[in-house]
């Protein structure tokens, strides 16, 4: 065990955090739509889809910024071509999920793979410079699309169907497909980074001309977990037009992309976890803090950069740090 | 008549105005090691970094194993079978010992693109790295993390990273650059019991190690070589004495 333990990559970084955090989190997801009809009811529900699909992508960008050094500054644009391959189809009449998801995926991961072909020649601000050049690409080609409503967005007649079935028209199935999509999406970045792939591009990360005078073309590495990244945010935004039955540029906006990256950043980098628990916890406090203050950014902003001087690990660094002081003491 | 395993056919590299590898020519043979000595400057790191693929040359070719690679990338030529290490220890540093290793391995051993099934489980990776590091005597500290080893430790890493890679040529930058007189024994050691598995183009700075280990040494002064022999022609040479020995002797 202890051998196993010194080559476990980079999540065990404390004992606990590698499978109760995980584990928990899914288990509070799932009792979620059971308890809230006393609680909050749809409210709720919809809050908690809204933080699990905004997981998903948050995972596939801490798949790149935590384990490649990618620090991607346009991963909005991949949620939102996934949601307006849905938008689009759903225009021409096609309504099916079966049709949606596929090209959902496949768009985001061709847009993913050209402009990684650009992006990836470059490094460091370079290369966050230019992904955020294609993020704004995105969004103001979308802008543009006046058939599809330009500006203000595009409502989607009703959720997709699956297999011509209603299938997740009803809030709760719906629910618990986006938790599905969550911890398929989780537990596959999970393997993919103790894969041997998964370790090249950690070592790219680490020391990339030491992993190419081992041998490895680092650049096509990169390229193909930006690929993965972009399909994963892809899935999110298909999920996230299929929440919200309605597309708009703003969700490709870099705004957003930079929500994403304080997500990613509040949990903690490198870890997955971090992603999850970041995610959570922005979309909480967004949401409670806009309960009593239209101005909840005024707050917001100092929290994060206390969050971001202090608590170097993010708050998954802050957890391990917690327990480690509470078990000494 | 053997063939030579590298082969420097009037190489250059200027940086700007400044010639800093000049018309360089020089084979190494199999199983040879070759030491390239010098003073400070003359060009040895350069010249390396050249046959690695990590700066281009501006003239002249390098024919490695019977093939040009002159313009090949630095990943194609470490997977056509030249391994090197740095100057600078260059290792990954949150990786464990054996995990730096094992990554090496991987590069040896079928596709990379494999998404599932855990590495650090497979033991088709970790016995070779754990071979490689037996032979650096690093076997007692498999699972520390690369950066929490000392300097010699991290040197024979490095050389451990190389030996994984099943290296047809070992290009060694100043493999004892930095470490202290028990540990450059050790590497000595070391570099002794694996001369002969491939041949080692050895840049370095101790007189004591390269003559211990050299079959051939060249040496290099402003970019050029200056003269070539045994060891023996070598320390006899009176301009290699004049222009570089005189003072590394004393």
């Amino acid at each position: 065990m202890a051998l196993d333990l010194a080559i476990a990559p980079a999540p065990a970084r404390g004992r606990w955090s590698a499978n109760a955090l995980p584990i928990g989190m899914f288990l509070i997801f799932a009792v979620l739509p059971l308890v809230a009809p006393v609680a909050g009811g749809g409210y709720l529900v919809s809050l908690g889809a809204r933080i699990m699909i905004f997981a998903v992508a948050a995972v596939a960008l801490d798949l790149l910024i935590g384990y490649g050094g990618l620090i991607s500054f346009g991963h909005a644009a991949f949620i939102g071509l996934g949601a307006y391959s849905v938008g689009i189809l759903s225009a021409h009449g096609i309504t099916d999920a079966l049709i949606a998801l596929p090209t959902a995926l496949a768009v985001s991961a061709l847009y993913a793979f050209l402009t990684g072909i650009v992006c990836l020649r470059t490094t460091g601000v370079y290369f966050i410079m230019i992904t955020l050049a294609f993020g704004q690409m995105a969004f103001f080609t979308a802008t543009s699309l006046a058939p599809y409503g330009g500006d203000d967005g595009l409502t989607i007649a009703a959720r997709n169907t699956v297999a011509g079935f209603a299938l997740i028209k009803d809030e709760r199935v719906f629910y618990y497909a986006v938790l599905a999509c969550l911890v398929g999406s989780y537990f596959f970045c999970r393997a993919l980074v103790a894969s041997r792939f998964g370790r090249v591009l950690r070592g790219a990360k680490e020391n990339p001309v030491r992993t190419a005078t081992i041998g490895f073309n680092v650049y096509r590495f990169q390229l193909a977990a930006y690929v993965i990244a972009g399909a994963l945010a892809g899935l999110s935004g298909f999920l996230l037009a299929n929440a919200t039955e309605f597309v708009s540029p703003a969700y490709m906006s870099w705004q957003r992309s930079g929500e994403l990256i304080v997500m990613v950043l509040l949990g903690g980098l490198g870890s997955l976890n971090g992603a999850l628990l970041g995610t959570a916890a922005y979309l909480l406090t967004e949401e409670w803090l806009a309960g009593f203050t239209e101005n909840w950014k005024v707050i917001f902003g100092p929290v994060l950069v206390v969050v971001v001087l202090f608590a170097r690990g993010g708050l998954i660094g802050l957890w391990a740090e917690l327990m480690r002081r509470l078990g000494r003491g | 008549m053997v063939e030579p395993v590298l082969r420097l056919d009037r190489l250059q590299k200027k940086f700007g105005a400044l010639v800093v590898t000049d018309d360089v020519t020089l084979d190494v043979m199999p199983g040879e090691l070759h030491a390239v000595i010098g003073p400070n400057g003359a060009g040895k790191t350069t010249l390396i970094n050249q046959l690695s693929g990590l700066l281009a040359s501006d003239a002249g070719t390098i024919v490695f194993d019977g093939r040009d690679i002159t313009a090949a990338p630095m990943h194609a030529r470490a997977a056509l079978g030249l391994a090197r290490s740095f100057q600078i220890t260059s290792i990954l540093p949150r990786f464990s010992a054996l995990e730096n290793v094992a990554l090496a391995v991987q590069a040896r051993s079928g596709s990379s693109f494999r998404f599932l099934g855990r590495a650090a489980a497979e033991a088709a990776l970790n016995g070779p790295a754990m071979a490689a590091l037996a032979d650096v005597g690093l076997a007692e500290r498999t699972h520390v993390p690369a950066g929490e080893l000392s300097h010699g430790e991290r040197r024979a890493l490095e050389l451990a990273i190389a030996l994984a890679m099943e290296p047809k040529l070992l290009l060694l930058d100043e493999p004892m650059a930095g470490t202290g007189r028990e540990e450059t024994a050790r590497l000595v050691d070391v570099l002794r019991r694996l001369k002969g598995r491939f041949p080692v183009v050895l840049v370095e700075h101790d007189m004591t190690a390269v003559f211990a280990l050299a079959d051939r040494i060249s040496v290099l002064i402003y970019g050029r070589i200056l003269a070539s022999g045994t060891p023996a022609e070598v320390r006899a040479d009176p301009r290699v004495v004049a222009a570089y020995l005189g003072d590394e002797m004393e």
